[in-house]
């Protein structure tokens, strides 16, 4: 279980950044919290040239205001989203969803772009953002594009990141007044990847949830928007028979493939579950829990 | 490219100054270059938990981290935290309670749980489990591990709250 010998290089600036990358070949890669990246060279399923580390470039850190929105460096580890206080005041899903990824030594070291540019499909962060509106800052040596998350994650731990462009930070806007969410997830061992995961938020009013937003992971090749359950709960009472109608609507919205825990049926049941679970807390007025 | 790299850092205190092969994972440059064998390695993946250590005050999966980015950072193990006495009482509670049986794991759940009792000194005993599931014990069944840090973290908030 040894990696295949690569170089290495450490840039010092985002400049820099782009200077070594244009210079290698194209079996370059970045290194950011190497949570995953690591783990697959010591498994020889990527054996890149160089590796280029990028954790010391600090425009690549940070979180700060921005019009409307609060922006987070990509080498903001885990540990960090989930401890700053502007984060959990704006946009506490992302504190909700910290305790669910990995395991501590890991959230100590893997960072929010790392997750993002992976794509797993069992990941949360993807599934956050997705959920939230977040937009996605990619840089290049060419200039900055700005990506909708939902048009992020195109395929299986495929991204719309376009050969050497990387992700500087991400862009949550600020929580509604009102707004609820939350994630959760079952697993077979608690900060295993997931079986299946959601996130929920609405705007709660009264006994209805305003504007849901309901996105699943590990049920597909990337974060799923139920876009039927969604719509089987908008604009009406979230009673028992909008619930019904919503993991009704999941039979068309999710085509699971089989895994390692289960068929597309047990995948579809947990989605369910955890569906039923998810609106019950949204309708509870419970803040973003996560289990 | 290069695939030696120049590295500085500082080890339980002490500073080393050398050079490293850029593949090589903190567990390997500790236990091979620097004779550091109180870190296990195990699964080489992220999955087990026995080679938790410590980057600049926080616990990482030592197979996860690569030594060549280490420069300037400071790396504790368990070799360190029992020299300067930091974790005595949290190490006599697990021998108390026969916390180690093979003692395989017992180096990378002693980092666990001394992060855990730092970020949170009086756990319950679900939060106890939670914090170190990504460590694998394959003897003791958990129980006796979760009690000797429960146990520890009961003396520490002393006599009156106990």
């Amino acid at each position: 279980m040894k990696p295949s010998p690569f170089g290495y290089v450490r840039a010092t600036t985002l400049a820099h950044a782009f200077q070594l990358w244009a210079d290698a070949g194209p079996e370059a890669q970045l290194l950011a919290g190497g949570q995953s990246l690591i783990a697959t060279l010591a498994m020889r399923l990527s054996e890149p040239s160089l590796l280029i580390d990028i954790t010391r470039v600090p425009e690549l850190r940070g979180i700060r205001h921005t019009d409307g929105a609060l922006s987070v460096g990509a080498l903001t580890t885990h540990t960090e989203l989930g401890a700053d206080p502007l984060l959990r005041q704006h946009a506490p899903l992302l504190a909700a969803a910290v305790p669910l990824i990995a395991h501590p030594a890991i959230r100590n070291r893997g960072t929010l772009g790392g997750s993002l540019a992976y794509a797993d499909p069992a990941a949360e962060l993807p599934a956050c953002c997705v959920a939230l509106g977040a937009m996605i800052v990619a840089l290049s040596a060419n200039g900055e594009r700005r990506i909708p998350a939902r048009d992020f994650f195109q395929g299986l731990y495929t991204t719309a990141l376009a050969p050497k462009e990387l992700i500087a930070a991400v862009e949550f806007p600020r929580a509604k007044p009102g707004e609820l969410s939350t994630i959760l997830e079952l697993a077979r061992r608690s900060g295993d990847y997931a079986m299946a995961g959601i996130v929920a938020r609405a705007v709660c009013a009264a006994d209805r949830l305003v504007d849901p937003h309901i996105v699943f992971f590990a049920v597909g090749d990337t974060p799923v928007v139920a876009t039927g359950a969604m719509a089987a709960l908008a604009n009406r009472p979230a009673d028992t028979a909008a619930i019904a109608a919503a993991c009704a609507a999941l039979e068309t919205d999710l085509d699971p493939p089989a895994d390692l825990n289960g068929g597309p049926d047990m995948k579809r049941h947990l989605a369910r579950v955890l569906l039923a679970r998810a609106i019950g807390q949204l309708r509870g007025g419970e803040e973003a829990s996560a289990a | 490219m290069t695939h030696q790299v120049p590295l500085s850092l500082t080890v339980n205190g002490e500073r080393v100054a050398c050079r490293v092969e850029a593949r090589q994972h903190l567990i390997d440059f500790l236990r091979l270059e620097l004779g550091l064998m109180g870190s296990h390695t195990g699964c080489e993946h992220g999955v087990c938990g026995a080679c938790t250590v410590r980057v600049d005050g926080l616990i990482v999966r030592g197979c996860l981290v690569l030594a060549a980015s280490l420069e300037g950072a400071s790396v504790e193990t368990i070799e360190g935290l029992s020299e300067t006495g930091e974790i005595r009482d949290l190490q006599e509670a697990f021998i108390k309670r026969n916390a180690c049986q093979c003692g395989y794991c017992t180096p990378g759940m002693l980092m666990a749980a001394a992060e855990l009792l730092r970020v949170n000194p009086r756990p319950a005993r679900a939060q106890i489990r939670e914090y170190l599931a990504g460590n694998y014990c394959r003897c003791t069944g958990y129980h006796a591990i979760v009690d000797a840090i429960e146990a520890t973290a009961a003396a520490r908030s002393g006599p009156t709250e106990a």
